[in-house]
């Protein structure tokens, strides 16, 4: 029997509880903030925007980053933009409104109060941020600018060009060094977190090791919060970085932090498609295009002329066929669904018949070369740098591709996790986003899980440990922690096998991507739990790193990335086995309507799954957070 | 493709390196250059030798990561991409390629095709930034219009990645093009007015004080960045400078 747990939403009606929240938060007086120590791992825009929120209130605030500056953390590559319900355009938008999209979008599978909250706090941050001095789009009359995405019928989304990640996160990263100047905050680059560390459930430190001298070091501090972002890299083929990985929070719920519906993952339609084995990453193509490109594959299975040559009449524009009010903005999850279907019923294009066509020649007959090229100039060069195919001749192949995990470590109201005193901010939790994720959603979650709400609600914990003794890092806990990760990275070195890290992730990688990717099935996921289970053996004996721990060594930090890949990948799919409906970014094909629509099941499944780990990758236990919506009517998810 | 790759190779900091050659066959023109050198740490790892050591992450020209100086050019022959938007199409068979590190005083070498670039995140903490709170409470977004043209220009130089192709390209390994396109930015807004000579002061004496180079005035650092910032921003940096230390 699965446990059933609370998430400590605030009383009151939906509109009022943040306020409600904040006027009765516990407060720390500023002479004992700069006593209290807190460690944030991460600094994309999640961290970054925590860190230096945190330490402008005071705190004493440690930062840790694998990359050898906070500002490449993968947030810079997000492109389109970010939603805020400031209705600068007059198109009917409004906090309800908002809400009720991020809510319908993610197919009623998140929490009522956490994307009612999201919503409310979307404005300050545009006015934060201007403040800042990011330079978003601006009209000529000098107002901003702001465009429509995927998923909702009114403009709010602000953007810079195709920049709007990199623009917001390096406003986060310089508000975050503005307080390392103060000395607030220290940075670690080149760090990685290997190892929570915990005394009687509660977060004390982390243990981590230096990525240059391969040094193992001890940090404890009042509070961790994990801000690491996504882990759709385990599909090895994804948009994500090189660098993203699951390991900090997956070393956190090996400590009892629960993991949330860490199945759903959203697959971006407009990613270019693999081209061959050596590829290493999928790279993104701003789903922006979609507001004027259309989507269409030939008719004829066979059609092998170029697209130009193609007429009208032997097109399938299927998008604008099956979602006639949405048409090619219809949300993420169902435009790659829509596209994987194509491709997997042989209508796909290219060399390997693994795309769509993206086709501007209506927009650029309809509003000018020019326009075109102002909005998404810097696109159409990135395609034609990758792929060598001018697009304002021919039209783009796209293909769906791993992009942003939903699920993550489970956290209540507070951001905080089953752990007390770590908590768990941006694509690293799963809280607001449902089954799928709205475009430019994912900015605004970082922001102002980073910006607004964890300064309140880590307050009101670190308010409890004033009088706590000062955590330190002789405690046995400390030293536990040190041996085992020692122990584990020894190990890696020692297997002496024949295959390295990347050959195992990318056999992994496949695995999910086929039997646990954009459809999923009772069958397949049976099948592929055991084909994880028997290749993690393999990994176990037949791995082959190189080198020593004692200085730069790339290859001993995939090895330990892949590893917890290994553990991950199966409770993804035990995860997807056990939610026996269609919702979302979740598509089980035992369940859907009969023109292939997912069909949900909301007297079973409206609860979000978070599950323990016991110590058996094989054996985790189900908890249940169950779902109450008081103020919206769960309705069908139609774009049609 | 069969090619010569003449990669830098060096143990750490305090070591020696050199060039040594590696011969690879099979390398196809739709790889990445990055790709290519994956396919290249493979095979050494295969034959029992530890792989070349470089930085790289988002491997789509936007996190300013990777680095490399190809054939004498950071990130290789082609103009506006970054060595991760490389691709092998740009090589043709029997091609011998030589793959260093960035080379400045400033960016000291870790291991191999990796170095220190923590110099960029130092001139930026020394006032690259508005000195503002991040609460939120802050005027209407819409309260100050901005000029569009100012707006525009002030987002080209905000594109700038960080990677240092700027001082790999010079021959004074001068950093005014990072330094200058950070003041530009703020320079060209309303926001950043306000602390704009005590920025231009802080972040250009920051930027002596790493040891980079003057500038060379021969535009290389504008040819060679991935992300096109103009050289104007180095004239705009030296007209802030000299007005800022004119009002002392």
């Amino acid at each position: 029997m699965a446990k059933f747990i609370a998430a400590k939403i605030p009383e009151g009606p939906l509109e009022k509880k943040w306020q409600n929240y904040k006027d009765q938060a516990k407060l720390v007086s500023p002479n004992n903030r700069k006593k209290l120590e807190v460690i944030v791992i991460g600094t994309g825009l999640s961290g970054a925007s925590a860190a230096a929120s945190l330490a402008e209130m005071g705190y004493q605030v440690k930062s840790f980053c694998f990359q050898d500056s906070p500002r490449r953390a993968h947030s810079v590559a997000a492109q389109g933009g970010v939603n805020a319900m400031k209705n600068y355009k007059n198109d009917g938008d409004s906090v309800q409104r908002m809400f009720f999209d991020t809510l319908k979008g993610g197919d009623f599978r998140a929490r009522e109060a956490n994307t009612y909250r999201l919503a409310q706090c979307s404005a300050a941050l545009i006015d934060q941020a201007v403040a800042q001095g990011v330079p978003f789009a601006r009209e000529y009359s000098g107002y901003l600018s702001n465009r429509s995405f995927g998923g909702v019928q009114v403009s709010r989304t602000f953007y810079a060009r195709g920049q709007t990640g990199q623009q917001l996160l390096l406003g986060a990263y310089q508000a975050l060094l503005r307080q390392q100047a103060k000395g607030k905050v220290k940075i670690f680059n080149r760090h990685e977190m290997l190892e929570l560390v915990c005394e009687n459930n509660t977060a004390k430190g982390i243990i981590t090791r230096n990525l240059v001298s391969g040094k193992i070091e001890r940090h404890a501090a009042h509070a961790v919060v994990i801000a690491s972002g996504g882990f759709g890299k385990i599909y090895y083929l994804s948009t994500l970085a090189m660098g993203c990985n699951a390991s900090a929070i997956w070393r956190a719920h090996k400590k009892g932090a629960l993991m949330a519906n860490p199945s759903w993952t959203q697959f971006h339609p407009t990613s270019l498609p693999q081209s061959g084995t050596y590829q290493s990453k999928l790279t993104l193509m701003s789903e922006s295009l979609r507001n004027d490109g259309r989507i269409w594959v030939p008719k004829n299975k066979k059609d092998a002329r170029n697209p130009n040559e193609i007429p009208e009449s032997d097109r399938d524009y299927y998008l604008e066929r099956k979602y006639p009010s949405y048409g090619n903005l219809a949300p993420r999850d169902i435009a790659s669904r829509a596209a994987k279907e194509q491709i997997d019923n042989g209508f796909g294009v290219g060399e390997l018949k693994n795309a769509v066509y993206l086709d501007f020649a209506k927009a650029i007959k309809d509003l000018g070369k020019t326009t075109i090229q102002k909005r998404y100039g810097n696109l159409f060069d990135m395609y034609e740098k990758i792929t060598g195919i001018n697009a304002f001749k021919e039209p783009m192949k796209i293909s769906p591709s791993a992009h942003f995990s939903m699920g993550g470590l489970w956290v209540d109201y507070d951001l905080q996790t089953s752990i007390a005193g770590l908590f768990a901010i941006g694509e690293a939790n799963f809280s607001d986003h449902g089954a799928n994720r709205l475009g430019a959603n994912s900015l605004l979650q970082a922001c102002v899980d980073g910006y607004y709400i964890l300064p309140y609600t880590l307050q009101n914990y670190l308010a409890t440990q004033i009088d706590k003794p000062k955590p330190v890092t002789h405690s046995q806990a400390f030293v536990d922690a040190e041996e085992r990760v020692k122990t584990q990275l020894q190990t890696y070195l020692n297997t002496n096998g024949t295959k390295t890290p990347d050959e195992y992730h990318k056999e992994l990688g496949k695995m999910l991507y086929d039997y646990c990717g954009l459809s999923r099935s009772r069958k397949g996921l049976t099948y592929v739990i055991k084909e994880i289970q028997k290749l993690r053996e393999e990994f176990k004996t037949n791995l082959l790193v190189l080198g020593d721990t004692y200085q730069i060594n790339s290859e001993l930090e995939k090895a330990g990335r892949v590893a917890d890949y290994f553990e991950l990948a199966e409770l993804m799919c035990l995860d997807a086995l056990n939610r026996e409906e269609s919702c979302g970014a979740h598509f089980r094909e035992e369940y859907q309507s009969d023109e292939g629509e997912a069909v949900r099941n909301d007297d079973d499944y409206a609860y979000t799954a978070a599950w323990e780990w016991t110590g058996n990758a094989s054996q985790p236990e189900l908890h249940k957070e169950k779902l109450v919506f008081k103020n919206v009517s769960l309705s069908t998810r139609s774009y049609k | 493709m069969k090619l010569t790759l003449k990669i830098w190779r060096q143990d750490g900091a305090n070591t020696k390196g050199k060039m040594v050659d590696y011969p690879i066959d099979g390398i196809e023109g739709d790889m990445s250059f990055l790709e290519m050198l994956d396919v290249l740490n493979e095979e050494l790892v295969a034959k029992g030798e530890e792989p070349v050591e470089f930085d790289h992450d988002c491997r789509e020209g936007i996190c300013g990561s990777c680095s490399l100086q190809i054939n004498g050019e950071p990130h290789g022959p082609d103009r506006l991409i970054t060595t991760c938007q490389l691709h092998m199409r740009s090589f043709n068979d029997g091609d011998t390629i030589t793959i260093e590190p960035f080379r400045a005083n400033a960016f000291p070498v870790i291991k191999d095709l990796i170095v220190d670039r923590t110099a960029f995140d130092r001139i930026q903490q020394a006032g690259g930034y508005v000195s503002v709170n991040t609460s939120g409470n802050t005027i209407d977004a819409n309260s100050i219009p901005v000029n569009k043209h100012n707006a525009d220009d002030s987002f080209n130089a905000a594109t700038c990645i960080g990677c240092g192709a700027c001082v790999a390209a010079c021959k004074n390994a001068s950093a005014m093009l990072f330094t200058s396109a950070k003041v530009s930015q703020y320079a060209l807004l309303p926001q950043g007015r306000v602390e704009a000579v005590d920025r231009v002061q802080a972040m250009v004496r920051q930027m002596d004080e790493e040891g980079f180079g003057n500038c060379s005035n021969t535009g290389a650092c504008e040819l060679e960045c991935p992300k096109g910032i103009s050289l104007e921003n180095i004239a705009r940096m030296n007209r802030e400078y000299l007005s800022a230390n004119a009002k002392g």
